[in-house]
């Protein structure tokens, strides 16, 4: 934390200190807590329903205010889990097709570390991918015939074909993406977000967390809690995941047999006899826990308000797909991801699982795209239309790309790839991002890259910049040490930026 | 603000506050009261003003990393940030008493941002405040001392305090001196109630039942808490609470943490912990038998058992993954778990290069990681049936001889495997490892550990047993400094040093450190006895405050550094589910065993699952009895742990956790109002009571009392027995459905004349289990 930080924070307490007198004496019937997404200042209309307000101390995080203008306030990310293969849907290599079956040559791969799945085969026969690729758009950009709706609409995408990372397995890779460390223990992006900028929604969390299984490896690689952990910042910045479930946030629902009247009854009561306590003990924690109660009331409106796709009206399902009347498909967690990003949710996190190919790649990659194109691509229609895309980034990618030679045997028809960390593409689109513009090159064997070079913490230290945060100053001081989501590097990648 | 906040002469080690809002923030020195205008001390201390200021915002690049130094100059020995600098070295940063000819004082009042340090592009900068104490410090001859935690502890002198009626022991002295330098007096004594509450909470993890509060209340014997203290240390209550927290330090989990996260079978140690904690194994063979048991000159087959604590790491089942890069891993984190637990130092932070701020060297670093090198391990394991060796089995036979405290009642197969520490014959040798990174070793290092600590005896061997005696030799300024600060922090909530993972340069200091090395040299003297240290401290008339906060005291202290009062802390994620259970009588008290499945959201586990995962891909619940174990035996699954759990801030068991935050969310409220463990509980509270008393007015009394273990005031029995009378007319119009509300969870009962009654008593105790005192020890 920076002097001008901590003197700010001492104003920005003080305000508090003076505020929460106010609100020890019951003075307007104001509660001041530690809420999802952290302090907030909230004032009761008429109905006891707490509103949005303009916080005049700027932004509810821990950040006084941000480094800069933000361009987005909120970032849809769909992340790809497993690793899609950037050949078979952005990163066009015809040699890999003439070329087909020749072995990998040496000056190429360069001494690049294999998985532990490939280093004892004894060839790397080069392969191209099975299904032909066109040029969309304006700028005539390569899109696999895989993702036809995609394709539409590269002209509002920026297509990053220079990503590459550090990790080689799922479980470190997929940590790097999201806490900007291959090894457990850091904060997720999410969290980090919901530390530095707080909620903009007093009545739903400001991370949130949506899962769905694709049908190209159903049984693929796991996910992990952690993804979306607090690591070392406090809980209430951990995502909250929204399922197809009964709960659609855990323990959401009032227990059977008691109506919603006995419920608010209760936390009335309840209110009451903390408050008694309150003025016996002066704790301000009971104050905070008071209004913890009264936001869990009102979560357990808003979310299933927020999820309720029902009224949609059927010209969204047709530009989302048939899945998205199925919940908890991809498709209608697209569709949830855009009424999230309506209400002001900060961090809207989807995993999509099964892009983990290493054989049987052409007929598991034909489903798994086909299980995300048409909804990816009508969440940033539909954003568009509603004039949310300008302030929304929405993300799409997965943790590596995919070895331009086949794992397995190679067959006219069938072959494999493993994990490669040197190269994969992924697209963002939205506020801040040029539209229709394709960054970074790889070889004409689609193995290494040769020209703008994107890291992993590249990529977060951009999505961070867009969101009004220098990445550099977003920091957490644990074990003596000031964390932050890029470690000790990541650039901001300029050239993107619109 | 009233004028009287900024005369009062009250000057904090404050920690900028803020309320309801418990976000970390970072330590400023000598911010006067809440005025926030801070004070230039007459006389600057070192350690107290500039050290924090040099170590937090210069040793980056001027300090111990010797790889990072620039200019040449390094501040973090007098000898380096005296000498002469510049081509004809004829420049000095710090000329002591010669302002002027110091360069740092140029530079950092320099208003030329090429020359300011720190640099703008380090986003670290000086305040006001700071420069000037930097200045004076100069002025006043720019004296260095070292750092405190190195100094080995000296029993203090203990503070003669005037017309002292308070103190009943020496902590409060120390406690009471404090207190009136900062013009403040302790509060009052806390109730009898809430006293032996406290105590059972902290010291058990359960409230006291109401048999034992009738006889503490009746008790005219001055002694009677005394005795209390005995009985609760001497319970297997106290074996298994702390043992949870052991747990917590030492990433105890079922689960193998990567990827598909296989099963793995620990909890035969999770035992042997309980055991010695039930027999007060002083705290110095504690640790030993974990660091070394396998190495001991009388090893048995439990001190290999003990030695699981350093095998509680995460291990990788990830095909295609380096196995030595993973092996790498794994050594890491003993050695920063070892660091972590026992020296208080973030040796994590010297793994690709020297320590930024305390002097360990990235040489230092690998001589530590070596003693935990030569294990014959594999990086990878194949699946989910492969047992990563060593490890040992224990068979039933054992379990009812030897080892009688592994409890295998529960398990079908007549032996179990568990991982332990063995060492290799043939010494692995360790090399530093540039930018830490597995396969690029550099120089060769030998067993070894942080010189300025305390140098390794040549007559000590150089492996694990030889560590654990270097940690308990006498000379060595932390190990025990470390150990009661926690025991310290789990009756108070937070450490006499705050951050109880951090004693290095960028810890906080100490709030009484006179107070800290006294308890430190008492621990050893009375021979690292942990319960001893427990009760000494349950003795202080400190310990025994009431917790009341007046406006006053909130303003001065909000953190209750100075300890005018007892603190207010939230339960545990553990205690909150246990303490339901206990004081519905649905607990089931059985030590040890197999971990168990209690309710648990529906497909958590499944949802995100891959194809393997073996027995930890489907959540199958425990049934019976077994649902109403203590949490603590509640099975841990590393990649999805239990929700309620993290909700509550436990540690997501990845890494060495020795310090909790406590935090007050709605995701905390809904787990409250909905989990079916606690409504289950509420009704089973609801049906004993209704067993023990025959008023309505009694039932409601004693729910109220055996969650909040004291009566309800006149006014909070109204409020009770008006919402119990809402309650049934609620039953009567519909609005609660007694048939669904009380089939809640798989506890059955004999059949109850009156359902209304108890679904009415039931909202009543499910409203009291919600209520911030029944999840607070006050």
């Amino acid at each position: 934390m920076s002097e001008s930080k901590i003197i700010q924070e001492n104003l920005l307490n003080e305000n508090r200190r003076a505020f929460l007198k106010k609100s020890a004496l019951g003075i307007g019937g104001m509660a001041l807590s530690s809420l999802l997404g952290g302090c907030s200042f909230f004032s009761k209309n008429e109905n006891g329903l707490l509103t949005k307000t303009e916080n005049p101390l700027g932004p509810r995080g821990i950040l006084g205010s941000l480094h800069h203008p933000a361009k987005v306030k909120r970032v849809i990310y769909l992340f790809q889990s497993g690793g899609p293969s950037q050949l078979e849907l952005f990163d066009y290599k015809p040699l890999l097709n003439e070329r087909r079956g020749e072995d990998l040559p040496e000056s190429v791969r360069n001494g690049q570390r294999l998985t532990g799945m490939t280093s004892g085969q004894d060839s790397f026969p080069l392969v191209g991918s099975l299904f032909p690729f066109k040029q969309h758009g304006k700028n005539g950009t390569w899109v696999s015939e895989l993702l036809p709706y995609t394709a539409k609409m590269v002209d509002d995408l920026c297509i990053v074909k220079s990503m590459y990372t550090e990790a080689i397995n799922h479980d470190p890779a997929v940590t790097f993406f999201q806490t900007g460390s291959q090894q457990p223990g850091r904060p997720s992006i999410g969290s980090w977000l919901s530390y530095g900028l707080g909620s903009e929604n007093e009545n739903l969390p400001a991370f949130t967390v949506l899962l769905s299984r694709g049908s190209g490896r159903p049984n693929g690689q796991p996910l992990y809690t952690r993804l979306w952990g607090n690591g070392f910042l406090h809980s209430q910045h951990q995502g909250v995941q929204f399922r197809a479930a009964k709960d659609p946030v855990l323990y959401l629902n009032d227990p059977d047999g008691i109506s919603k009247k006995t419920k608010r009854d209760m936390l009335d009561m309840l209110a009451e006899m903390n408050e008694q306590q309150y003025n016996e003990f002066g704790d301000p924690e009971i104050q905070g826990r008071i209004a913890q109660y009264e936001m869990a009331y009102r979560m357990q409106t808003s979310v299933p308000e927020v999820i309720d796709t029902a009224n949609e009206p059927d010209y969204i399902y047709k530009m989302y797909g048939a899945d998205a009347k199925v919940p908890g498909t991809y498709a209608a967690n697209c569709l949830l991801a855009r009424r999230l990003a309506e209400q002001d949710v900060r961090f809207i996190q989807l995993y999509h699982m099964g892009w983990d190919q290493h054989d049987n790649l052409p007929g598991a990659i034909e489903k798994q795209a086909k299980d995300v194109d048409q909804a990816s691509a009508a969440l940033v229609a539909d954003l568009k239309q509603r004039g949310l895309l300008e302030d929304t980034l929405v993300i799409w990618g997965g943790e590596f790309g995919r070895t331009n030679y086949s794992q397995g045997i190679l067959t006219d028809t069938n072959y494999g790839r493993d994990h490669h960390p040197r190269c994969f593409t992924m697209w963002m689109a939205g506020g801040g991002i040029k539209p229709g513009f394709v960054y970074g090159e790889t070889d004409e064997f689609g193995y290494n890259i040769v020209k703008d070079p994107v890291h992993v913490h590249d990529f977060q230290a951009t999505m961070l910049h867009l969101m009004g945060i220098d990445h550099e100053r977003l920091t957490y001081k644990y074990q003596g040490r000031r964390f932050r989501l890029t470690d000790v590097e990541g650039h901001l990648v300029k050239s993107i930026l619109a | 603000m009233q004028s009287n906040f900024f005369t009062l002469p009250l000057i904090l080690f404050c920690v900028l506050f803020s309320i309801g809002c418990k976000e970390k923030k970072e330590a400023v020195l000598l911010v006067d009261n809440v005025s926030g205008i801070k004070k230039i001390p007459d006389a600057v201390d070192f350690s107290l003003h500039i050290k924090p200021i040099l170590s937090d915002r210069c040793f980056k690049c001027h300090g111990p990393d010797k790889n990072a130094i620039e200019g040449n100059l390094s501040l973090h020995t007098a000898e380096e940030a005296y000498k002469a600098l510049g081509e004809n070295s004829d420049r000095f940063a710090i000329v002591p008493g010669d302002v002027e000819k110091s360069q740092l004082v140029h530079r950092i009042f320099s208003e030329d941002s090429g020359l300011l340090m720190p640099p703008p592009e380090s986003n670290l900068m000086l305040s006001e405040h700071e420069k000037v104490l930097l200045k004076r410090w100069i002025e006043q001859g720019a004296e260095y001392k070292e750092h405190w935690a190195f100094v080995k502890p000296e029993k203090p002198e203990i503070p003669e305090t005037i017309n002292d009626q308070w103190s009943a022991n020496e902590i409060d002295a120390f406690v009471l001196r404090k207190l009136n330098e900062n013009g403040l007096q302790p509060s009052k004594k806390a109730s009898k109630e809430i006293l032996l509450r406290r105590l059972y909470l902290d010291v058990t993890g359960l409230p006291p039942s109401i048999r034992q509060l009738d006889t503490f209340l009746n008790s005219k014997n001055n002694e009677q808490f005394s005795i209390f203290i005995d009985s609760v240390l001497n319970s297997i209550d106290y074996a298994e609470h702390m043992a949870a927290d052991w747990m917590e330090v030492s990433r105890y989990a079922d689960t193998h943490g990567y990827q598909d996260d296989f099963e793995r079978t620990m909890w035969p140690w999770r035992d042997w912990v309980i055991k010695a904690f039930n027999e007060n194994m002083p705290y110095d063979k504690f640790v030993t038998v974990q660091l070394a048991g396998d190495l001991l000159p009388d090893a048995t087959k439990e001190t290999v058992l003990a030695t699981g604590f350093n095998r509680n790491h995460k291990i990788t089942a990830e095909g295609g993954v380096i196995p030595e890069e993973y092996r790498i891993e794994y050594v890491e984190d003993r050695t920063n778990t070892f660091g972590t637990a026992f020296l208080g130092m973030t040796m994590e932070c010297a793994r690709c290069h020297d320590h930024k701020y305390d002097p360990i060297s990235q040489k230092e670093h690998f001589e530590l990681f070596s003693f935990f090198n030569n294990v014959n391990e594999r990086g990878l394991m194949n699946n989910a049936e492969d047992i990563p060796e060593p490890y040992i089995t224990i068979t039933k036979e054992e379990a009812q001889g030897v080892l009688d405290f592994v409890n295998m009642n529960s398990v079908e197969k007549e032996q179990v495997t568990t991982l332990v520490m063995d060492e290799m014959n043939d010494v692995r040798p360790t090399y530093v490892l540039d930018r830490g990174v597995y396969d690029q070793p550099t120089d060769q290092v030998y067993p070894d550990t942080p010189e300025r600590i305390l140098p390794y005896p040549e007559a000590y061997p150089k492996n694990r047993l030889g560590l654990a005696k270097w940690l308990f030799h006498e000379d060595n300024p932390l190990t025990a400094r470390i150990a009661v600060n926690r025991i310290w922090q789990k009756m108070f909530g937070r450490g006499l040093v705050e951050s109880s993972y951090d004693f290095g340069n960028q810890g906080a200091l100490p709030t009484h450190p006179e107070l800290l090395d006294f308890l430190a040299i008492k621990f050893m003297e009375d021979g690292w006895d942990i319960q001893k240290m427990i009760k000494y401290i349950a003795l202080s008339s400190t310990y025994q405050q009431s917790s009341r906060v007046s406006e006053r005291l909130k303003e001065l202290d909000p953190e209750n550094m100075l300890l005018a009062r007892a603190p207010r802390l939230r339960l545990s994620a553990g205690s909150i589910r246990d303490q339901a259970l206990a004081i519905s009588g649905l607990l089931n008290p059985e030590v040890g065993g197999p971990s168990v499945k209690p309710y648990q959201p529906e497909g958590i586990w499944e949802e995100t699952t891959g194809g393997g995962g073996g027995s930890t891909a489907t959540y199958v619940m425990s049934e019976g009895d077994d649902l109403y174990r203590k949490s603590l035996y509640t099975f841990w699954k590393r990649t999805v742990p239990p929700p309620s759990m993290l909700t509550f801030d436990a540690s997501s068991r990845d890494l060495c956790s020795v310090k909790t935050e406590e935090t007050n969310t709605p995701l905390q409220a809904l787990v409250l109002l909905n989990d079916p463990q606690l409504i289950e509980a509420a009704r089973a509270m609801a049906y004993q009571v209704k067993k023990e008393e025959k008023s309505v007015e009694k039932q409601i009394i004693l729910l109220f009392r055996k969650a909040t273990s004291r009566l309800p005031n006149e006014a909070e029995l109204e409020k009770l027995k008006s919402f119990y009378d809402e309650s049934l007319s609620k039953i009567d119009n519909g609005d609660v459905i007694p048939d669904s509300y009380l089939n809640i969870g798989q506890f059955t009962t004999e059949e109850i004349r009156n359902k209304n009654e108890w679904a009415g008593l039931t909202l009543v105790a499910q409203m009291i289990l919600n209520l911030d005192e029944t999840i607070t020890r006050s």
